[in-house]
């Protein structure tokens, strides 16, 4: 059975009060947009990518907690990864939380691996998958919005 | 203002009272557990529970006289078609419509719309107005829309207060000779306004315009009178008033439907077909093109048998007396913003929580059993008019009690607690 906080654990909520990396980011040339129409969340997301590393990321928007303190954690991840690597991280994310498995690899996702109680709750995974979507879009330079339906 | 409050529908001589305990047992999904904990189902704008009447009648139909309508010379076909044709006169009685052929079988009220503005709307012509109001539903904001593109015509918004009340004064300016059709909600979904449609009606016939009543929330919550109210259409679903889904109706007044060309063709809405030229059927089935949903239309029947036996009246005051306590509970919980505050409510409480998205209060009280929408409710203009993204919206029903309403306060409770 699921408990409240095994989906709201306190580092979640935290990163919803305070989200890191938030607002605009100066010398941004990578960029995506990502809605969520069942719940109005929108999310806007900015790279700076040089040499094919990302330098720094950086969203702006509102949603709840699991959206937002994904893409707190995300832009946290984000910093220091090659675009393959920002991928790659995509994938196991991905599994984490959507994964019937509850065994699958979390260890390499460090602190992301807070976001693992959202497998129990599939109306939620659009959330906590937003921002990676979004990501996706703004390594692939796709103008199109991002929309999770 | 005289708004028509529904005054005197309950005597003080003798309070007429549901037997909740009683009747919850009627309504066989409310015996279960949601993550460990009893239902509490508080979305019933979004649809409501059924009966194990309409439930049973499905199947009895499916199970012994199931046939197609209006065409066996067997007994089976005679036998539905008779049912069918029975649930059609009991929907005719619930709304007091004059005649039999008004009411007019569909798969809803957004099909009730579409059918209207497919139709009806093929008269409309560059200039024309629609006059809609802010607290619609997009299901009575996007049809109309369509209906402009196609037409030339021009749709026109009355705005609304920051209670969620209907700006009167707003509503009568925006009317005009070229307004050819009014369409608004008695109840809206979203703020749980009830709008004076008598009053509105009144004002828009004097124009020259021709209403829709958007009743999918209003008619399991008042009693409706189409011909009292004297609204051109009136538009509701099954699935809000304790039928099946699938199945709604479309009240128009017979001059008007006879006047209006198809809105689908097939079987069932011709008279004649050749090849040149086809003749239609008469009223209702000129607007019953297909096999119609002939289990939903007898299972919303028995809802309807099944709300007269407890009276509409004792149910609207049974959800106010609920509503009243929920709206006075609310508001001693910090951080509480209540959306909606009209003076004329019914059954639906919407708020926010500072510092926590509807979305995961939404989580948080399924979590608690407590079933709730956290959304736009297809009201996306009225999210953009009090400047949100979203609501957390409870919407009661018969079969709701004071303790559910205890169950949802302790709920919240405890998501600003999670979010300290």
């Amino acid at each position: 059975m699921s408990d409240l906080r095994d989906l709201y654990q306190e580092l979640i909520v935290d990163h919803y009060r305070r989200p890191h990396n938030f607002g605009p980011l100066a010398g941004a040339n990578r960029h995506a947009e990502g809605f969520n129409p069942l719940c109005g969340d929108h999310l806007s997301l900015s790279l700076k990518v040089v040499d094919g590393v990302i330098e720094d990321a950086c969203f702006e928007g509102a949603g709840c907690a699991i959206s937002t303190a994904s893409a707190s954690l995300m832009t946290d991840a984000l910093k220091g990864k090659t675009e393959a690597e920002a991928e790659a991280l995509f994938a196991v994310f991905h599994a984490l939380v959507t994964a019937e498995d509850a065994t699958s690899a979390e260890a390499p996702l460090g602190k992301l691996a807070v976001l693992a109680g959202v497998r129990e709750f599939p109306t939620r995974v659009k959330c906590a998958t937003l921002a990676w979507h979004t990501l996706l879009a703004a390594l692939h330079q796709s103008d199109q919005p991002v929309s999770t339906e | 203002m005289n708004a028509p409050v529904n005054q005197g529908t309950v005597r003080r001589d003798s309070p007429p009272r549901l037997d909740v305990v009683r009747l919850r047992q009627d309504f066989p999904i409310l015996y279960q557990t949601v993550h460990g904990k009893p239902l509490v189902y508080l979305d019933n704008a979004a649809t409501s529970q059924k009966p194990r009447s309409v439930i049973e009648t499905e199947t009895r139909y499916y199970g012994e006289i199931n046939a197609n309508v209006h065409r066996g010379v067997h007994t089976l076909s005679q036998r539905a078609t008779d049912a069918f044709e029975a649930a059609r006169d009991t929907v005719r009685r619930f709304i007091n419509a004059a005649r039999h052929e008004e009411i007019v079988f569909v798969r809803g009220t957004t099909e009730a719309i579409n059918l209207v503005a497919a139709s009806f709307g093929q008269r409309l012509q560059p200039g024309d107005e629609i006059l809609i109001t802010e607290m619609e539903h997009h299901s009575n904001i996007v049809p109309w829309q369509l209906l402009c593109e196609r037409s030339g015509a021009v749709l026109r918004v009355a705005p609304i207060d920051d209670t969620g009340e209907l700006k009167l004064d707003e509503f009568a300016r925006l009317l005009s000779p070229a307004t050819r059709l009014v369409a608004v909600t008695q109840l809206s979904n979203a703020l749980g306004t009830v709008n004076p449609v008598r009053q509105l009606i009144e004002l828009a016939h004097a124009a020259g315009a021709v209403v829709l009543v958007d009743g999918a929330q209003a008619v399991a919550h008042r009693p409706v009178d189409v011909q009292a109210l004297d609204c051109d259409f009136y538009a509701f679903s099954g699935h809000k008033l304790y039928g099946p889904t699938g199945i709604g109706v479309l009240y128009g007044k017979g001059a008007l439907l006879e006047s209006m060309p198809p809105y689908q063709g097939g079987g069932d809405m011709i008279r004649q077909v050749s090849f040149a030229g086809t003749t239609y059927n008469d009223l209702p089935y000129k607007f019953e093109a297909g096999t119609p949903n002939i289990a939903g239309a007898i299972g919303l029947g028995a809802a309807i048998d099944y709300l007269n036996t407890l009276g509409l009246p004792v149910v609207a005051a049974h959800e106010q007396a609920l509503l009243a306590a929920a709206t006075a509970q609310a508001m001693q919980i910090p951080g509480l913003r209540l959306i909606g505050t009209a003076r004329d409510k019914a059954s639906i409480l919407a708020f926010t929580l500072e510092g926590v998205h509807p979305h995961d209060v939404g989580t948080i009280l399924d979590l608690e059993g407590v079933a709730v929408r956290a959304g736009h409710h297809c009201a996306m203009p009225v999210m953009a008019h009090f400047g949100l993204p979203a609501t957390v919206r409870a919407s009661f029903a018969l079969y709701n009690t004071a303790e559910e309403v205890d169950v949802l306060m302790h709920a919240i409770r405890k998501a600003r607690e999670v979010f300290g």
